[in-house]
């Protein structure tokens, strides 16, 4: 059922005119609250959830640079968060490393994965680009099932550890392991935020809006589709790290294609094209499900399912780009107003 | 190239070549046989009845198509089979016939995103994009030429129809091509517009070679050095405006039809 109506999103959202939050002072007084919030995080959640808020974020803003900014719906993105959750556990495991540059290995080890997926991928656009992505990853989720040895299989990687140079506090405590691997996110945003800010990302939005033109005007979109594959799968794979150092174990779920369908709804959910998006709507889908996970409720898939039918339908922008276009219009209004000319 | 309006001055070397090429959709032949010589730094006309062939001529040139037979030469290299921005890279630049733009883009950013492209500057996406900005002046210019200049942070999609044909045509000049190709540069164009159109190609023409598709005989008859005449995907007849006019074939398969 996701699967049509991400499908849906991608035909009918992508490439959507949103009105542009141009005002310079506006975008840094957004960039001080979204900082603080990402900070102030785990003071008002249990830690261990605002983590995985954090790495939802992220790995939707992954999502994003694909949804939003290229035209291009991976459905199987779990493939590059799930192999850097094992690769990661691995490294720390057995390298004994501090946990970042485990999930640098980690995230490395996807962004090598996305080169040939993303290579065979590419020419195909639309729901077979979403197919493609999709069986690469039931494949991965194969592999790393019968590969028990290395990953446990049904088990799972158990016993990640969280080193990081000895500090107890941050090895033990979720607290303030938070504050530790909050900047390996925020790296993964920065990353985000530069791309899609670049001579580069002005090139994605071409190939996303026109891509005949884009070639036209001499610009080879595969290879630049198969780039920005590869940049993504990075930051899938950044999340994917801190996740399961985050949680000191790393499951088959990481990989499944259920973990690729949440990540296409938060990102959806959120807004696409935005950055903002992401973690908007991964706050409230983790949130939602911590809640209903709590009270016992075992529904959950059913609940977040219809918020996101009522979202997409209600908001065809998301959260975050129906709340701007929002703005923006009260903005134009209240100038043409006061104005007069 | 031994068709019976042949040209008798013709020193200048070719530029671009079709053999014998074909193009077949499910068994339909829309190019047939086409063998296509346009002459360096020459205007060269495309023209023929909707459906003749033109645009999907102008996509076989331009790696848009893949032709079902024969070759394509671009100054003496075989260009068949090259993708659209390798052919883009070599210098045959093209507009297309249903605009073709980026409507969220601003005008400015167009041209910019155009001059970048031969740079590589479109990798970099650890740099700002304000580095676009060092194409500014160039892009004003291109502006400037067809008309546009005081519309440069507008979006594309609100520009009108007229408008819209005239930003084609300088996102393929942005190019700098040998050759520039030209699908119906003036369609939907007021009278002012398509007058300024022609002598915009007039002045651009120096120094490369143009072939475009245009409905308007006045401005074929003001541009061409060569009318090449498509029917059914096939060459009917070529030569100079004046001969092709006066070839009977032409006048009943496509101008007796305008009376
Ligand atoms: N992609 C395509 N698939 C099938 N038929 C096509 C395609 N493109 C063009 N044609 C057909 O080829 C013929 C020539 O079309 P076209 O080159 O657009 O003509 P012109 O530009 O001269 O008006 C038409 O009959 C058209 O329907
Ligand atoms: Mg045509």
């Amino acid at each position: 059922m996701s699967e049509q109506l991400t499908a849906r999103a991608d035909l009918e959202l992508a490439g959507e005119p949103v009105i542009p939050a141009s005002r310079p002072g506006l975008r840094w007084a957004m960039l001080a609250v979204g900082l603080l919030v990402a900070l102030a995080l785990p003071w008002f959640i249990y830690p261990p959830v605002a983590m995985d808020i954090a790495a939802w974020a992220l790995f939707a803003i992954s999502v994003d640079l694909l949804l939003g900014y290229t035209g291009l719906l991976s459905f199987g993105h779990a493939a590059f968060w799930g192999t850097s959750a094992y690769v990661t556990g691995l490294i720390a495991i057995n390298a004994g490393v501090p946990f970042p540059l485990a999930v640098l290995g980690g995230a490395l080890a996807a962004m090598a994965l996305a080169v040939p997926i993303g290579y065979l991928s590419v020419r195909r656009t639309g729901i077979y680009f979403a197919m493609v992505t999709l069986a690469f990853a039931q494949m991965v989720y194969f592999i790393a099932n019968q590969w028990r040895s290395l990953t446990g299989g049904e088990n799972g990687l158990q016993g990640i550890p969280k080193s990081f140079f000895g500090i107890e506090a941050i090895e033990t405590d979720s607290f303030y392991f938070y504050y530790a691997a909050l900047p390996v996110i925020l790296l993964g945003v920065l990353v985000a935020w530069r791309a899609v800010n670049s001579p580069f990302g002005q090139v994605l939005v071409a190939i996303r809006d026109n891509p005949a033109r884009a070639r036209a005007l001499g610009y080879d979109v595969e290879r630049y589709k198969i780039m920005v594959f590869v940049l993504s799968a990075g930051l899938a794979g950044l999340a994917g790290g801190v996740f399961s150092i985050s949680h000191g174990f790393a499951s088959l779920q990481e990989l499944a294609w259920t973990t690729s369908g949440k990540v296409v709804l938060i990102t959806v959910l959120g807004g696409i094209g935005t950055l903002w998006g992401g973690p908007i709507g991964a706050g409230l889908v983790v949130v939602l499900e911590d809640r209903l996970a709590s009270s016992g409720f075992n529904g959950v898939g059913i609940i977040t399912g219809a918020i996101f039918i009522v979202i997409v339908l209600a908001f065809r922008h998301g959260i975050w780009g129906t709340a701007r276009n929002g703005v923006a219009a009260w903005m134009r209004r209240r100038r043409s107003g006061a104005g007069g000319s | 190239m031994s068709s019976d309006t042949n040209d008798a001055r013709q020193p200048s070397p070719v530029v671009l070549q079709t053999r014998g090429l074909s193009k077949e959709f499910r068994g339909f032949r829309a190019v047939s046989d086409v063998d296509l010589t346009v002459a360096a730094g020459t205007v060269h006309a495309l023209v023929g009845p909707n459906g003749a062939g033109k645009t999907t001529l102008f996509n076989l040139l331009t790696g848009f198509l893949e032709p079902s037979s024969g070759q394509i030469l671009f100054q003496g290299r075989d260009i068949t089979g090259m993708q659209p921005e390798q052919i883009a890279h070599l210098g045959v630049a093209r507009s297309f016939q249903i605009t073709s733009l980026f409507d969220q883009m601003s005008l400015l950013e167009h041209l910019e995103l155009a001059l970048a492209s031969p740079t590589g500057l479109g990798y970099r996406f650890w740099q700002s994009s304000k580095r676009l900005g060092r194409f500014r002046e160039r892009a004003m210019e291109l502006l400037e030429q067809v008309g546009l200049a005081d519309r440069a942070g507008q979006d594309a999609g609100s520009l009108a129809y007229g408008q819209k044909r005239a930003l084609e045509l300088a996102l393929a000049l942005a190019l700098d091509p040998t050759v520039l190709l030209l699908d119906e540069p003036t369609a939907g164009m007021g009278l002012e517009d398509v007058d300024r159109t022609i002598a915009l190609v007039k002045k651009v023409s120096s120094g490369r070679t143009v072939v475009f598709v245009d409905h308007n005989m006045h401005v074929v008859g003001s541009l061409a050095d060569t009318v090449t005449v498509l029917q059914s995907g096939q060459v009917l007849a070529e030569g100079t405006y004046e001969q092709v006019r006066a070839d009977q074939r032409v006048i009943t398969a496509y101008l007796g039809q305008a009376g």
